[in-house]
């Protein structure tokens, strides 16, 4: 069984936009999954349909099969979502809002209380309980959203840029918690623009754009798709003009680093045995760029390069 | 869910409301009882002396429990208008969307919140009446049952302005020009025996003018209308504005895209 099965799903907006064009998605039970797009593609539609905030046109919907159409109440209460925006009751204390939440799930008050306790501890805020959520910084009001998602112990957990405008400390001990979590059997869909986020904590990948799902795989097999990856190196020795390697293509950065783009069909070795053979000693190198990045802007481009050939 | 969980679920909503009355009683009670007060003393004091009596009574005793009834509809309406279009605005309303709470509950659970508001108002404006007049109730349960239908009545119609409302101005507009003019035509001040025959059949069709006659009743015994019709009125009222708002929330009407 899936834990999330999306058949054939379409969006029309009231205003006559058409956010979703036909998706059709299946999540495994205990995969961590990334949804992935440009901004309007139309990931935030696809989960406000799952969690019952957007009405769909068309299409079906099941959640560890259970029909959001016939048995919208058992769906329900096996999601948990963390949206995109802050939806939080500014002028209600932290721990408040997480009891409520239980309650809204039919969780009995000692039994919530017990829970909330929890779920704020995991997400360092018990400390913070009697606060209201006003006062709460930026990066503490998303892990307060995310206590808020876990309170009643979700099968599948949605997060829909759970770390935006979180500093990278506070994000790190979240991918490790939502590591934990998916460890101990939570399926996770999350969507994100910090594609690093999504390789290294997802299994599976699928791309939307324009409201269609372009794309749809394994993480792994995802990455040997790209085509180059483009490398910064720190030499030894500064460097008086561009060497001419074999085979790559070489930018100078400034006089100790240079940009070098390695395509899918070379390795580093090779990269290696041509730097060494000009006379260039490498003391460092790093990714320019996330290789995951790298896809999502080369997908996408040639998407829309196809779709402008088609027009003119 | 089961039905024990959508208990827990109403329940839950019921103290979030009621903590929200209290935590923020100085916009929810202070106002009304210093309204009323100010009521009390120019229209029944100072105005009221030189009217005389009224159906046989004093005109501070006559208009009290009209005034009382206006605090309890205000209040009612308010409350509820202003907690959900405020969980709508602040988007916290999703945390009972995404819940599998029912319908029921969060209908239930917003109309409390209200009835409670209104009641506490009602219960101190009655209070304030007790410095200005004698306050008489010649039936308990008619004056009770009248103030509690009422009170539900009108925080079910502040639901389904909270719900249709898109801004700010939207919650104002139908207290200002709907209920404000009704309540103040609805029998609060006055007798409809006073009125010419047009005006008093034009008043009948003024559903506050029932509530409010039967509230009169209940405290004072005398009412320009029949107290049965005025059940059955506000009982329709009751059940219909809740239909109504079952369909509303169903439909995911100003509250799902």
């Amino acid at each position: 069984m899936y834990a999330l099965s999306i058949r054939n799903l379409v969006k029309v907006y009231a205003n006559g936009v058409m956010a979703l064009r036909g998706i059709d998605l299946d999540v495994a039970e205990g995969d961590f999954f990334a949804l992935l797009g440009p901004n309007g593609a139309g990931k935030t539609t696809v989960i406000g349909i799952i969690t019952a905030l957007v009405t769909k046109s068309v299409g079906e919907v099941e959640v560890f099969g259970h029909s959001i159409d016939g048995d919208l109440d058992a769906a329900k209460a096996c999601l948990g979502v963390v949206p995109q925006e802050l939806n939080l009751n500014a002028f209600d204390r932290v721990e408040n809002i997480i009891v409520n939440q239980a309650g809204f799930y039919g969780i009995a008050k000692k039994r919530a209380q017990f829970r909330a306790q929890e779920c704020l501890e995991q997400m360092h805020l018990w400390d913070r309980r009697n606060e209201v959520a006003r006062n709460l910084s930026g990066g503490m009001k998303r892990r307060l959203m995310i206590a808020r998602a876990l309170v009643h112990s979700p099968r599948l957990l949605i997060l829909d840029e759970p770390t935006a405008g979180v500093d990278i400390e506070i994000r790190r001990s979240m991918w490790k918690f939502l590591k934990e979590i998916n460890q101990a059997g939570t399926t996770i869909i999350l969507t994100t623009h910090y594609l690093e986020e999504a390789e290294n904590l997802c299994r599976h990948v699928a791309i939307i754009d324009d409201g269609r799902l372009i794309q749809h795989h394994p993480m792994a097999e995802f990455l040997r798709t790209l085509r180059q990856q483009t490398y910064l190196v720190t030499t030894m020795d500064p460097i008086a003009e561009i060497p001419r390697l074999e085979g790559f293509v070489v930018g100078q950065i400034n006089e100790h680093e240079l940009e070098i783009e390695v395509r899918r069909e070379s390795d580093l070795n090779d990269m290696f045995v041509a730097l060494s053979a000009v006379g260039i000693r490498v003391i460092s190198m790093r990714n320019k760029t996330n290789r995951l990045e790298e896809l999502f802007f080369d997908l996408t481009e040639r998407k829309n390069a196809v779709s402008d050939e088609g027009i003119a | 869910m089961q039905f024990q969980g959508q208990l827990v679920s109403l329940r839950t909503l019921v103290r979030k409301e009621v903590s929200r009355v209290l935590r923020i009683w100085v916009q929810t009670i202070v106002p009304p009882v210093i309204t009323m007060s100010l009521y009390f003393v120019i229209f029944g004091n100072l105005i009221g002396r030189r009217i005389g009596q009224m159906e046989g009574f004093d005109y501070m005793q006559y208009i009290a429990p009209g005034l009382i009834m206006m605090s309890v509809i205000t209040n009612s309406y308010g409350n509820v208008v202003s907690s959900f279009f405020g969980a709508k605005f602040q988007r916290h309303l999703e945390e009972m969307l995404v819940a599998p709470m029912p319908t029921w509950a969060i209908i239930l659970g917003h109309v409390a919140g209200g009835v409670l508001r209104g009641l506490m108002v009602g219960a101190v404006v009655t209070l304030i009446a007790l410095f200005f007049t004698e306050v008489h109730i010649v039936n308990i349960f008619i004056t009770i049952s009248v103030v509690v239908l009422t009170s539900v009545v009108f925080a079910l119609g502040g639901l389904i302005n909270a719900i249709f409302a898109q801004k700010f101005d939207d919650i104002s507009i139908i207290p200002a020009f709907v209920l404000a003019p009704l309540t103040y035509l609805g029998g609060v001040f006055y007798s409809i025996s006073l009125l010419p025959p047009v005006a008093q059949k034009i008043s009948l069709m003024n559903p506050i003018l029932y509530m409010v006659n039967a509230f009169r009743y209940g405290m004072l015994g005398v009412s320009d209308i029949d107290i049965v019709r005025a059940y059955v009125i506000i009982i329709v009222f009751a059940v219909g504005l809740f239909g109504i708002c079952m369909v509303l929330i169903n439909k995911g009407v100003g509250i799902r895209e």
